[in-house]
């Protein structure tokens, strides 16, 4: 598998050069989202398509980064980068405590657990206006900033948060081929069979649950610093269903479809501006037609729509 | 009656069933024999169409019936009372043994004719008679299998599939069973096929007898003649090593 | 108003709402007993019930008794494409795709409903006036006794459908076990349709009659399902009593925490009692771990 550094090399090339062809342009700004949307696919895909956990709560992960940034920066004047850093733990913390009777619950139930909890800290967003500053949302977060270097514009936000998202998404690949992964994947095949190989099946879910709190909460606080801005509507249950549908429109348990993912689904509403109202339904129908016709996403999906268009050349080949 | 021809049955990538042939006739009771794992369930599964034949045919009456659903195959006669009885534990007695006639139900037949079956069940089983109102999860193993039993009868079957009904059983109540399947082929003429680990009470009650490993039939006779069958008697039935059926 | 006269209030609207609920969570034990599935868009039913009856009132001025019939026959047409369209085309019907498809359909069928009747919030009278009866020093509206009666007849009507009836049986026994239902053949296909019919027209009559008290908008149905589920949990997934009364716990607990503590948290009540009792007793709070689920 000596294609995986180079498939890397190539991501990051392209990641460098893209600005060259899109700065000043709205689409510099897409990509900014790109960037965050990819974070929290890459999270939610460790635990969805690695260990076959769902969450439905993961937009609250992602909030409370957002605004445990946005609170400290812009009320308490802490230094952003420390926040950043404080967020993700104190996410990361929370998730491994809840994580331990979450994740006891299966399918279904583990799905409505999640979606509870993305719920309750959602209406704690709403609800707690002193801090919150409510459903009107809270503004006045300070950009972040290296010295003189104040990332305040797309293409400074654009590097910043793809150096973020490019550092996890070789965390995560290496992540996947390690031990761990393939602990992982023997849990998400058969819970039982992985306890006799000797993981710890408790501990891992957890470990993995927190792990993608942390990178969700990363994602948060770098979207409070790049908008300036949180408000509740942000983090919904409407949003951690986007995320799965990244995740499963990429492809369950890829690192690349995640990318994938994040990028065709946030994309997508930009392209079909006309639409705009209607991305809820657009969004419905790719769900239910994926699950349906491409259970392993674009990362196996496309090859398989090639090879059934090449099917002789390739064989000849 | 019921000709089978070549079928072959998968379980995902297993081959189950491999051209898997026989045939019963009108009226006799056949009986499948072979180690856990050689594919008699399958049979019986794949005549239920619970896991339908990858090929080959299956004739009931001259009709090929291996593409029809389970439903349509109990409407045409063929019930099959699984392993391990499965009854409806949470439903009382009674409201098992009118679900055993659903088809007659819903073809809306005449509540008299079902109510009448009812009680040659009750005359058959009446140890199911003084629990019809308990729920037939109380019910001991043996009267759970006589539930089982009962509930197929319902539907009228001519066609009879038994997988294991004495497994777990006290001998006693084993008895009593094979002796009920003897009433059934003498008063309505049902014909049975009839899975047994007890393939020695299984051969002295049935006409002929099949016997499969991995998934083949590997030998097919007479009853009798299988009773005598050096083959089967140190594999099935004990003689010549200890006696590896029974537990 | 004194303290106790309060509670009272809110133990009588609580009731009232949490009837609601207890209907809602019928539909989804229903389902989850004859197929396993938690059904997500079980909230789009209810959302449907409010909506179809608002359309039929006010854009076709039908009169109410044909509207509400109305409003049942086109969610259960829904329930049976969704059923068809969605469910049962699946070819691997593991938890998570069947949690996937089920939230495809919910967010397809609000989307749609957006579509059609937009984003406005819109109010359906009272079926019967909005005079408020006085009970001593609480006030009841009329509504709720509608709401009561409808509720109570629905209950009935399902425990004798379920209990004294062939198809109800054949249901409670495809819950039970599908591969001996098929066997003595009972199409276990047409059970799950006949499910997801049932729980629509479920879904749907708890729709109209909440919605006089709370109006109704495309994206009702998030909240109530989600609440439906929370009583289906508390009460143990059962399609009997024990989902009426956590229906009624909840709806009681939801108007007490909203009344004495804040009225901003009271949806907040609900997810925590779901969490709660998922985390220590995932059964529901009425039965032991190992009795049967219909």
């Amino acid at each position: 598998m000596k294609r995986e550094p180079v498939k890397y090399a190539l991501l990051v090339a392209v990641a460098l050069l893209a600005p060259l062809y899109f700065s000043g342009g709205y689409l510099m700004n897409v990509l900014v989202f790109v960037g965050i949307n990819t974070l929290l696919v890459v999270a939610l895909n460790l635990l969805l398509g690695f260990a076959g956990q769902i969450s439905l709560g993961h937009a609250g992960f992602f909030g409370l980064g957002a605004y445990i940034s946005a609170i400290l920066t812009a009320t308490h004047q802490v230094n952003p980068w420390l926040v950043m850093l404080i967020a993700a733990l104190a996410v990361s913390a929370l998730a491994f405590l809840i994580g331990f009777p979450v994740l006891k619950l299966k399918g279904h139930y583990l799905a409505m657990a999640t979606l509870g909890l993305g719920i309750i800290i959602y209406i704690f967003f709403n609800e707690a206006v002193d801090i919150t500053g409510g459903p009107s949302g809270f503004s006045g977060v300070p950009n972040l900033s290296i010295g003189a270097l104040v990332f305040d514009d797309d293409v400074k936000n654009y590097y910043l948060v793809w150096s973020f998202t490019l550092v996890v998404i070789l965390l995560a690949v290496n992540l996947s081929r390690s031990r761990i992964g393939r602990a992982l994947r023997a849990i998400h095949d058969s819970e039982v069979a992985a306890r006799v190989m000797g993981v710890n099946v408790r501990l891992l879910k957890v470990q993995i649950f927190a792990l993608s709190a942390f990178i969700s909460a990363l994602a948060g606080s770098l979207y409070a610093h790049v908008m300036t801005f949180v408000a509740p509507a942000s983090f919904g249950f409407h949003f951690s269903v986007e995320l799965v549908t990244m995740v499963i429109i990429g492809g369950l348990g890829s690192v690349y479809g995640s990318l994938l993912g994040a990028a065709l689904l946030t994309l997508l509403p930009e392209m079909l501006r006309a639409f705009q109202d209607y991305d809820i339904i657009i969004y419905g129908l790719i769900l239910i037609l994926a699950t349906m016709f491409m259970p392993g996403g674009l990362v196996r999906g496309i090859p398989a729509v090639l090879a059934a268009i090449l099917p002789k050349k390739q064989e000849r080949g | 009656m019921l000709k089978i021809k070549n079928i072959n049955t998968y379980y995902g990538k297993v081959h189950a069933l491999k051209n898997v042939s026989l045939h019963l006739n009108a009226g006799e009771i056949v009986t499948l024999l072979g180690a856990n794992g050689a594919g008699k369930t399958t049979i019986l599964n794949t005549l239920s169409a619970l896991t339908p034949a990858g090929s080959g045919e299956i004739l009931f009456e001259g009709a090929r019936i291996e593409a029809l659903p389970p439903d349509r195959i109990v409407k045409l006669g063929i019930c099959q009372v699984p392993e391990g009885r499965q009854v409806f534990k949470p439903l009382s007695v009674e409201d098992n043994l009118e679900l055993g006639a659903y088809l007659r139900y819903r073809s809306r037949e005449g509540r008299g004719a079902i109510k009448k079956d009812l009680e040659k069940v009750y005359q058959l089983f009446p140890r199911l008679l003084e629990r019809r109102g308990q729920m037939a999860g109380t019910l001991s193993g043996g009267e759970q299998q006589m539930l089982a039993i009962g509930r197929a009868l319902m539907a009228r079957p001519r066609l009879l599939l038994l997988d294991e009904p004495s497994m777990g059983l006290a001998p006693l109540i084993v008895q009593e069973i094979f002796r009920v399947i003897e009433t059934l082929r003498q008063e309505s003429g049902t014909t049975v096929l009839l899975v047994e680990q007890n393939a020695k009470a299984a051969l002295k009650m049935a006409d002929r007898g099949y016997v499969m490993e991995t998934g083949k039939v590997i030998l097919e006779g007479v009853a009798s003649e299988l009773l005598e069958n050096k083959e089967v008697q140190r594999a099935y039935l004990g003689k010549e090593k200890k006696e590896i059926w029974e537990r | 108003m004194n303290l106790s006269d309060q509670i009272i209030q809110f133990l009588l609207s609580g009731f009232a709402t949490g009837a609601i609920y207890a209907l809602i969570g019928l539909g989804f034990s229903i389902i989850y007993n004859s197929t396993g599935i938690i059904n997500f868009a079980q909230g789009e039913f209810v959302m449907l019930g409010g909506m179809v009856t608002m359309f039929f009132l006010t854009s076709l001025h039908l009169p109410l008794p044909a509207a509400l019939v109305g409003a049942v026959a086109i969610t259960t047409v829904v329930g049976v494409l969704f059923e068809r369209l969605a469910i049962r085309p699946i070819r691997k019907p593991t938890p998570l795709n069947l949690v996937i498809i089920t939230i495809g359909g919910s967010i397809l069928i609000r989307g749609l409903a957006m579509l059609v009747w937009g984003k406005d919030t819109h109010a359906i009278p009272g079926f019967s006036g909005e005079e408020p009866i006085q009970l001593g020093n609480a006030s009841l509206l009329p509504q709720h006794l509608w709401i009561f009666g409808i509720t109570t007849l629905v209950i009935i009507v399902s425990k004798v459908f379920f209990n004294y009836t062939i198809s109800g049986k054949a249901m409670r026994a495809c819950a039970f076990n599908p591969r001996a239902a098929s066997l003595i053949g009972i199409d276990v296909r047409r059970m799950v349709l006949f499910s997801f019919i049932i729980s629509s027209a479920m879904g749907s009559m708890a729709g109209f009659i909440i919605a006089p008290l709370t109006m109704t908008s495309y994206d009702v149905g998030i909240m109530l399902g989600l609440k439906g589920f929370c009583a289906a949990i508390i009460g143990g997934m059962s399609s009997g009593l024990g989902t009426v009364f956590g229906g009624i716990i909840l709806g009681i607990l939801e108007s007490l925490g909203a009344g004495l503590i804040s009225s901003g948290y009271k949806d907040a009540v609900a997810f925590v009692i779901l969490l709660l009792i998922l985390f220590i007793r995932p059964q529901g709070i009425f039965k032991r771990a190992d009795s049967e689920r219909v």
